[in-house]
C-alpha cells in the first residue's frame, strides 16, 4: 500500500477517535449548527497563521476558541432564533476567512484544501498533532465524562448536585474548538461537523447506553476514513467528500435497524 | 421558627427587564415540614424556587441557607432526548458516586424498581417523576425541592404520588417545598401553603387560606370552598390540627389593576 494512503488512514483514525464521543455529545446537546459555524470560523486562523508566519494549526485553535467564547456571548444575550444568529456568524467567519486569504498574495493557498480537506497531503507531523490532539480531548473527555452528561441531561438538576455548569459548557466548546483545528487538514471547513455528527447518528440505534454510542460512532467514524480513502485511491475521488460519503452510506445502513432503547 | 429553618429567604425582589416578578417575598421552610406554594401560571413560583437553589441571583433580599444543606430536586416535568440511550439506572446515577445496590434502594423505595434497566425514554409520566425522586433521595436531601411535581400524571398517580411525598418526608423527617398550581392534592397534604402572585397573597394552614379573600380573589370563591370540602374529606387521613394560631395575611392589593406576570 501506497505510504501516503496509509498516513492518511493514520490521520483519519486519529480524528475519529475523538470525534465519536464528542459527535455524541453535539447531537445529544443539539450542537451541530454550533460546531458548523465554529469550523467555518478555522478559515480566518489560517489567513491568521499565514499573516504572522505561524503554524496555522495554532492559529486556526486560536481563532476557533476565540470564535466559540463570542457565539457563546452572543447566543446568551441576542434576542435572535439560535440558528439565525449561528447562520449570520458562520457566513460572517467564512466570508472573512476567504477575503482576508485574498489579501495573502506570496503564498499560493490551494483553497480547496482547506475548505474540503487533503487528507492525502497530510505529512508526519500532521499525524502527530492529531493524535496528540485526540489524546488531550480523549483524557479531558473521560475525566470530565459523568458531570458532563449530567449538564447535558439536565442542567438545573446537574447545578443542584453541585456539577459547575458553566466550567462544563465551556470545557465542551473548548473541546470542539480542539477537534474542529485537528480536523480541518482532513476534512475542511465545510465538512468537518459531518465527521463528528454523522458516526454518532450511525451509531444511536445500535447503543444502548452513552458510553457505547460514543464508542461506536468512533469506530464507525474509523471505517468511514478507511472506506473512503480506499475508494478515493481507487477511483481517483476527493479524499475529504468520499469519507463523508462512506459516513452517509453507514448512516443509511443503521437506519435499517430497529431504534434500541 | 426561622432560626431552625433549612432555608430562609427574606424580601426576595426579581425583575425581568421592567417587568417585576417577585415582589418582597419571604418564605421558609423548616425541618419535617411541607410548604406548598401555590399561585396561578406566571406567578413566579418557578423564580422563587431558582432563586432559593442558588440557581439565579436575585434583584433584592437575601436568601440563608442551613450551613451544609443539602437539597434534592425534582424540577418541572421535561423530556429527554431520544437520541441519547440512557437507562434509568444510569440517570439516577448521574447523581453523584453512587453504587447499583444504593440506586435500587432508592427505586424501591417510590416504587419503580421494576424498570431499574429500562430505558427513560419509555417511562410513564408518573414513573418518570418517580425516578426523579429517587434521584433526589439519593442524595439524602434535608430539603426536598419538587417544582410540579403531578405534572403529566393522572388523577389517581397523583394522589399516589403526593402519598409518597408525605412518606418520604415522615420517613427522613427532611424539609418539603412543592410548587403547584394544582389546588386541591397539593394543598390536602400541606402543613402551610404560600399562596403567590408576584407577592405573598395569603400564607397559611391549607384550611385557613382556603377561606382567605385574598385566595378567592385570585382563585374564585368556589376554589376556596372546594377546597374546604377536600380538606374535610381528607381528614381522617391526616393528624388532628394543633390550635395553632395561623399565620396569615393580606395585602390590601388590587389585584385586577396589578400586573402580575
Amino acid at each position: 500500500m501506497d505510504d501516503f494512503l496509509v498516513r492518511a488512514g493514520m490521520a483519519g483514525i486519529g480524528l475519529a477517535l475523538i470525534a465519536g464521543p464528542l459527535g455524541s455529545f453535539v447531537v445529544w446537546r443539539r450542537m451541530a449548527f454550533f460546531g458548523d459555524a465554529l469550523a467555518h470560523s478555522a478559515l480566518l486562523g489560517v489567513a491568521l497563521g499565514f499573516l504572522l508566519r505561524v503554524e496555522t494549526n495554532l492559529t486556526i485553535a486560536g481563532i476557533c476558541v476565540a470564535f466559540a467564547a463570542v457565539l457563546t456571548a452572543l447566543l446568551s444575550r441576542a434576542r435572535l432564533a439560535p440558528d439565525t444568529l449561528l447562520s449570520i456568524c458562520a457566513f460572517t467567519a467564512l466570508s472573512a476567512g476567504l477575503v482576508a486569504l485574498s489579501f495573502i498574495e506570496t503564498v499560493r493557498v490551494d483553497l480547496m484544501a482547506y475548505l474540503f480537506g487533503d487528507i492525502l497531503a497530510v505529512g508526519p507531523a500532521d499525524i502527530a498533532w492529531i493524535w496528540g490532539g485526540a489524546a488531550v480531548g480523549l483524557v479531558v473527555l473521560k475525566l470530565l465524562w459523568r458531570p458532563l452528561l449530567s449538564v447535558t441531561v439536565h442542567a438545573d438538576l446537574a447545578a443542584v448536585e453541585g456539577v459547575n455548569v458553566g466550567a462544563m459548557r465551556l470545557a465542551f466548546v473548548l473541546l470542539l474548538a480542539l477537534v474542529v483545528a485537528v480536523a480541518m487538514k482532513i476534512v475542511g471547513v465545510l465538512l468537518v461537523t459531518a465527521l463528528m455528527v454523522m458516526p454518532a447518528a450511525a451509531a444511536r440505534r445500535l447503543a444502548r447506553s452513552p458510553e457505547s454510542m460514543a464508542a461506536i460512532a468512533s469506530a464507525v467514524g474509523a471505517l468511514s476514513c478507511v472506506a473512503g480513502l480506499v475508494s478515493s485511491a481507487e477511483f481517483d475521488t476527493p479524499s475529504g467528500p468520499s469519507v463523508v460519503l462512506a459516513a452517509a452510506a453507514f448512516f443509511a445502513l443503521s437506519l435499517v435497524l430497529p431504534l434500541r432503547r | 421558627m426561622s432560626a431552625s429553618s433549612l432555608i430562609l429567604g427574606r424580601s426576595i425582589v426579581k425583575r425581568f427587564e421592567d417587568r417585576t416578578v417577585l415582589d418582597h417575598v419571604d418564605i421558609s421552610v423548616a425541618p419535617g415540614e411541607i410548604v406548598t406554594l401555590i399561585g396561578p401560571n406566571g406567578a413566579g413560583k418557578t423564580v422563587l424556587l431558582r432563586i432559593l437553589l442558588g440557581l439565579l441571583k436575585p434583584d433584592g433580599g437575601t436568601v440563608a441557607r442551613k450551613a451544609g444543606l443539602v437539597a434534592g430536586y425534582m424540577p418541572q416535568k421535561f423530556a429527554i432526548d431520544d437520541n441519547l440511550p440512557l437507562r434509568v439506572s444510569r440517570f439516577v446515577g448521574l447523581a453523584g458516586r453512587v453504587t447499583r445496590a444504593e440506586i435500587e434502594a432508592a427505586l424501591v423505595e417510590v416504587d419503580v424498581a421494576g424498570r431499574i434497566d429500562d430505558p427513560v425514554q419509555g417511562l410513564s409520566g408518573g414513573e418518570f417523576q418517580r425516578v426523579l425522586l429517587a434521584r433526589a433521595l439519593l442524595r439524602k436531601p434535608q430539603l426536598l425541592v419538587l417544582d410540579e411535581p403531578a405534572q403529566g400524571v393522572d388523577v389517581i398517580g397523583q394522589d399516589a404520588l403526593y402519598d409518597l411525598v408525605g412518606a418520604v418526608r415522615d420517613r427522613h423527617g427532611c424539609g418539603v417545598l412543592i410548587v403547584s398550581h394544582d389546588l386541591h392534592l397539593v394543598m390536602a397534604r400541606a402543613d402551610r401553603v404560600l399562596c403567590l402572585n408576584g407577592h405573598v397573597c395569603c400564607s397559611g394552614r391549607p384550611e385557613a387560606i382556603g377561606r382567605d379573600p385574598a385566595f378567592a380573589e385570585l382563585f374564585g370563591a368556589r376554589a376556596g370552598e372546594s377546597l374546604a370540602l377536600y380538606r374535610h374529606r381528607h381528614d381522617h387521613v391526616h393528624d388532628p390540627h394543633d390550635g395553632h394560631v395561623h399565620h396569615h395575611h393580606h395585602h390590601g392589593h388590587d389585584h385586577a389593576g396589578h400586573d402580575h406576570g
